[in-house]
């Protein structure tokens, strides 16, 4: 606890520098990488990360020691060569995307690792905190990284804020862009650039391999809560930063733990989360939203055969005869029935289910609604009256009040369907 | 100082059966459009070792292959289920899985790191060059050769089998996959033969080439015969050329470069790969005779 107490008060300067940093390239990454996400572009921030890792270790040979400068140039110019050549790939060869994603991932990291086992046996003892590139250790950010790292991510945010029209027009539509006058290579280049910086920063934290998680799954995971473009940025971001600064309290805690795969462990839980339980989008929301829609149209069966029976001129059904009806779905017509005399739609007699009142005047808007597309298809579309049922047997479950007054004023109100059977309304004696 | 000794004879055999079971497999991955699975099965496949490696105390135990097979596995239905049940777009699926069980699999090694005698980077990189000393030898002190040689040579002949038993399957549903099933192909079926083939040929070969390396091995010599050819049989045939050129030509520089091995070997890869790019790029492209090309037909 007091432990706890310690990191959260971020008395301790060397805990704030961390936490800012983490917070800053959270932001960053995640802004980035919601980006690339909804343009289809998710593993190819993982290529980059890979594909740093040469440059990281080009810039240490040449520095001679773990300078900011060296190694972000050396990673920033590999990441950008990776980019060229996935895209220079895509337009030349006949391979599919994963397979050049694939090939400039691998190829990369070998590369990198003949340079590592070079470093390794050049014997210089700064390499040591090499290896913390491939899995990431925030709590070892230095003061001057954080200036470098921190610059960096606040230059992210700000071109990502300054460039948010072009970059939505990137991603969603960029024909249109392009249709009017947009200069969309130099947006794109732009954005490539900024994807690199994001990775090049971000592995400080998190490492290599595991990078390509701090660019998926916060906007992966807060697509599910909303539509909305800046909503969608701002819950991207607080996902990120909100596991980075776990990751990195419980790297804190227990030194011998590596930040990045924390971060990545709680990040994936949130994620898992939001696939769950995300309202409207989520598994369990869209499950109870299904159920609840084959519960209606089952209701709306069941209101519409003994309507119809009514109109043979039966007062009602038996239980027998409307389960006969719907031979597969016994069951569930059985909960229909149930549920429905609890509403006060049906009256249930020892034998026979008949509509009561209510239940009329919502059976005859089911048989109308059906009755009415029947006639639209029939009128409008031209199709023959022995092929309308079908889609009339799915829309009269959907067409809203609206829809209904719009297609009874297009019709100009019709008394008869192509069948020739009445279409029900409100007054109507049943 | 280059020779062709006992042990860099054995190295470059054992490099070559790897990324002859590699290429093998990744022909159809590459096909399927599943190489980026290929990587996050490579991936997710770590805390199956490390839990193997608990259950039974050794990193050579059965275990250790069953655990990382059933990860691998794990991995494919993850990946198919954010994909179909959630609804989460390819590419962002698979990145989240093998994120989060490599993640998983790194914590656990540091978690019980007093028990699991796992290096984080020999996950990652492997050394080929200790397996002349690294041998297999019985209770009774008699000496068989090399380990992992050993190891290599019964993956080839298990990826070589599977390939050859289920080859027309396998052919069809990496083309068609629909068709397949008409015909009564069990596609799913043949599909997580393949998925438990790769994590199984992951597991066998990481120590030598580690997780990333088997990545390469799985992808570039596919992609790079791919570009010469997209005849299944001379994909295959190219394949293990790339795969034994790659091995014997990484396996020298290597030396010469006083480097890591399988690092060499998947950086003569690219080297193939982008020669390969280049040679039937349009531009560049050698033509037999005054013969035009043929045009595609235009609609």
């Amino acid at each position: 606890m007091s432990d706890f107490l310690y990191f959260f008060s971020f008395q301790d300067s060397s805990i704030a520098f961390v936490v800012m940093g983490i917070t800053l390239l959270g932001i960053g990454s995640a802004f980035v990488g919601t980006f690339s996400f909804l343009d289809n572009k998710a593993l190819l921030g993982d290529a980059i990360s890979h594909a740093v890792f040469p440059g990281i270790c080009l810039g240490f040979m040449l520095a001679g020691e773990k300078n900011p400068f060296y190694i972000v140039g050396g990673a920033f110019l590999s990441g950008a060569l990776a980019t060229f050549l996935s895209s220079w790939l895509k337009s030349n060869t006949k391979l599919s995307d994963d397979t050049i994603i694939a090939v400039i991932l691998s190829v990369f990291f070998g590369i990198g690792i003949v340079f590592l086992t070079v470093i390794q046996k050049s014997g210089n003892p700064e390499m040591a905190g090499l290896n913390q590139f491939i899995f990431g250790n925030a709590i070892g950010i230095v003061e001057r990284d954080l200036w470098v790292y921190g610059s960096l991510s606040v230059l992210i945010i700000g071109v990502i804020g300054f460039m948010l029209k072009e970059f939505q027009i990137l991603v969603f539509n960029p024909e249109f862009g392009k249709a009017v006058g947009l200069p969309m290579n130099m947006i794109r280049f732009v954005f490539d650039v900024l994807l690199i910086l994001s990775v090049v920063i971000g592995i400080q934290a998190i490492g290599v391999v595991l990078m390509a998680a701090l660019l998926i799954t916060p906007g992966t995971a807060a697509r599910f809560w909303t539509d909305k473009l800046n909503i969608l940025l701002g819950l991207a971001s607080i996902f990120a930063i909100l596991s980075g600064i776990f990751g990195t309290y419980i790297s804190y805690l227990l030194p011998q733990m590596p930040t990045g795969p924390w971060v990545v462990v709680i990040l994936s839980s949130i994620a898992l989360i939001s696939f769950l339980f995300a309202p409207k989008k989520g598994m369990v929301s869209r499950y109870f939203h299904r159920r609840s829609y084959v519960q209606k149209t089952q209701r709306d069966h069941v209101l519409k055969s003994i309507f119809k029976a009514r109109e043979l001129g039966q007062e009602g059904l038996t239980r027998a005869e409307l389960l006969s009806l719907y031979p597969h779905q016994q069951k569930s017509i059985k909960n229909s029935i149930r549920s429905l005399e609890k509403e006060g739609l049906l009256f249930v007699n020892q034998s026979l289910i008949k509509l009561t009142d209510p239940g009329k005047y919502q059976a005859k808007r089911v048989v109308r609604l059906h009755r009415l597309w029947e006639s639209y298809l029939n009128e409008y579309m031209n199709i023959a009256p022995d092929h309308v049922h079908e889609s009339a047997e799915k829309l009269e479950h959907l067409l809203t009040p609206d829809l209904e007054a719009m297609l009874e004023s297009r019709l100009n109100f019709p008394k008869l369907d192509p069948h020739q059977e009445q279409i029900p309304r409100d007054h109507d004696e049943l | 100082m280059m020779s062709f000794d006992q042990n860099a004879f054995l190295i470059i055999i054992t490099a070559s059966m790897i990324a002859i079971s590699c290429g093998l497999l990744g022909v159809f991955m590459m096909l399927r459009k599943m190489s980026m699975t290929g990587d996050a099965i490579s991936h997710a496949v770590l805390p199956g070792i490390v839990i193997g490696y608990l259950v039974s105390g050794t990193q050579r135990g059965l275990e250790v292959i069953i655990g990382a097979g059933i990860l691998g596995i794990l991995a494919t239905l993850m990946i198919d289920w954010l994909r179909k049940k959630a609804r989460v777009q390819l590419d962002a699926s698979i990145g989240i899985t093998f994120t989060l069980l490599f993640a998983i699999g790194i914590i656990l090694i540091s978690v019980f790191a007093y028990r699991v005698d796992l290096d984080q980077e020999c996950v990652l990189y492997g050394e080929i060059a200790y397996l002349p000393i690294d041998l297999w030898i019985n209770s009774s002190g008699q000496s068989f050769g090399p380990r992992i040689m050993w190891l290599a040579i019964l993956n080839l002949l298990l990826v070589g089998g599977f390939i050859t038993l289920f080859y027309k399957e396998l052919k069809i549903t990496s083309f068609d996959e629909k068709f397949g099933i008409v015909i009564g192909i069990p596609a799913s079926a043949i599909n997580l033969g393949l998925m438990s083939m790769v994590s199984y040929t992951t597991v066998s070969s990481f120590e030598a080439v580690g997780a990333i390396l088997v990545v390469a091995l799985l992808v570039v010599p596919p992609a790079t015969a791919y570009l010469w050819t997209r005849d299944l049989r001379p994909l295959i045939q190219l394949t293990i050329l790339t795969g034994v050129m790659v091995s014997v030509i990484g396996y020298y520089l290597a030396f010469l470069f006083d480097s890591s091995i399988a690092g060499m070997m998947v950086t003569v890869a690219g080297i193939i790969f982008f020669l390969s790019v280049i040679f039937t790029h349009k531009k560049f492209k050698f033509t037999l005779g005054t013969q035009k090309e043929t045009q595609p037909f235009s609609s």
